[in-house]
């Protein structure tokens, strides 16, 4: 608990965060337009879908993030309640805008791909609606942390929701497995290895990467703009209680 | 017992309850949750004629024929125990050949026939790129996607 703690102290993270930041903002640039132009241009087509397959690239990370980002404030939510880490909330706060981005962006591309290959923008199977049900829980827990006066109540409230919505994460990643549906199984992260040829493996994994330092970047500076304007907050109270 | 200890506790116990019972209510919904039903389903199943339900399965080689200029389709639906045949008006998405997973909505008659109004085409976890089949092909290793030669 001692690193959790270290950083639990707001200027030290802020010190931190403004060190880190801009080599993770390049980084994330550099690794977006490789992924880009590796989707685009290197990769092939597909021997069934032909071109659609490129929507995969975006498809595909942005589902993955769409379940890493809700884990992600999960976690906090559980250090919050238990530990009261004072960064957790914020954490969690931070990160709820973001994975419904990314809930958003998966759905639309899943619709736009399922169209020309399935025949269908949507239906109601057990992977499709799980993750509707994700996209509703991130809109649900965004709604309660302002949904009280009292600001650590809705803390509270918010982080009990997500630790219990925690419960569809599973039901997503294994929903393909325990049902029939019309998604298809997965394909990169599965027990007898990928099903998918390495150079469209590549492609979407760099991808995957460039998502996940996105989501970094964003985090850091959200939690950032949070706790300058709680400082902004503190120091006008004090100038109003000396006038 | 310390606060915190006591709040990691009632965490534990509540989440480990919270999954209990979704598991129960998966369990207990496990029929509905499943998207369409295969045809070993249909044949073992007490299924009323006229229903609307959905039927999933490969379409089985060598049994897809076009009808009237190409506008009716007749093909089976197999899961490699049990088939059920199918007939389909309208347009067939582009996956659609045979050996493929599909999936149709519709009801079954009283020949035991089911008539379909819709039908997806079901895409697998496999991704290769094109050339690498035209190399399969080649080489006469390329198992499936025969149907198209009946086209």
């Amino acid at each position: 608990m001692s690193v959790f703690h270290r950083f639990a102290n707001p200027n030290r993270f802020l010190k931190l965060t403004n060190t880190v930041l801009p080599w993770v903002s390049g980084l994330t640039a550099i690794s977006l337009l490789a992924g880009l132009y590796m989707a685009f241009f290197t990769s092939p087509a597909d021997y069934q879908q032909g071109e659609s397959v490129r929507i995969m690239y975006v498809h595909v990370p942005a589902a993955w993030m769409a379940m890493f980002v809700y884990s992600s404030i999960a976690f906090a939510s559980i250090c919050a309640l238990i530990w009261r880490h004072p960064l957790a909330d914020l954490a969690a706060k931070a990160s709820a805008p973001i994975g419904a981005g990314f809930t958003f962006l998966a759905l639309a591309t899943g619709a736009l791909w399922g169209k020309p290959m399935w025949g269908a923008w949507w239906v109601w199977d057990a992977r499709l609606t799980s993750v509707l049900i994700l996209f509703f829980l991130y809109l649900g827990h965004m709604a309660l942390m302002n949904a009280f006066e009292d600001q650590e109540r809705g803390n509270r409230a918010a982080a009990v929701l997500a630790i219990v919505g925690f419960i569809n994460v599973p039901i997503i990643k294994f929903s393909v497995d325990w049902w029939n549906t019309l998604h298809q199984p997965a394909s990169v992260m599965r027990m007898d290895g990928p099903s998918i040829d390495p150079s469209m493996l590549w492609p979407l994994l760099v991808m995957g990467v460039a998502f996940k330092l996105f989501y970094l970047v964003v985090l850091l500076i959200r939690i950032k703009s949070e706790l300058i304007e709680a400082k902004l907050r503190k120091y006008r109270r004090a100038l109003v209680d000396n006038a | 017992m310390t606060r915190k200890s006591r709040r990691i506790y009632i965490l534990a116990v509540s989440f480990t309850l919270l999954a209990a019972a979704t598991f129960l209510v998966m369990n207990a919904l496990d029929e509905n949750l499943s998207y369409f039903h295969s045809p070993t389903d249909l044949k073992t199943k007490e299924v009323t004629i006229g229903r609307s339900l959905r039927l999933g399965g490969l379409v089985e080689e060598g049994t897809w024929v076009k009808l009237e200029g190409g506008l009716t389709h007749r093909f089976s639906i197999t899961d490699n125990a049990e088939s059920v045949e199918v007939t389909y008006k309208g347009i067939m998405p582009d996956l659609f050949r045979e050996g493929q997973g599909v999936i149709t909505e519709g009801s079954l008659n009283e020949q035991g026939e089911f008539i379909a109004h819709e039908v997806l085409a079901k895409h697998d976890e496999n991704y290769m790129p094109a050339e690498v089949t035209e190399a399969l092909k080649a080489s006469g290793e390329w198992r499936g996607e025969e149907g198209q030669t009946t086209q």
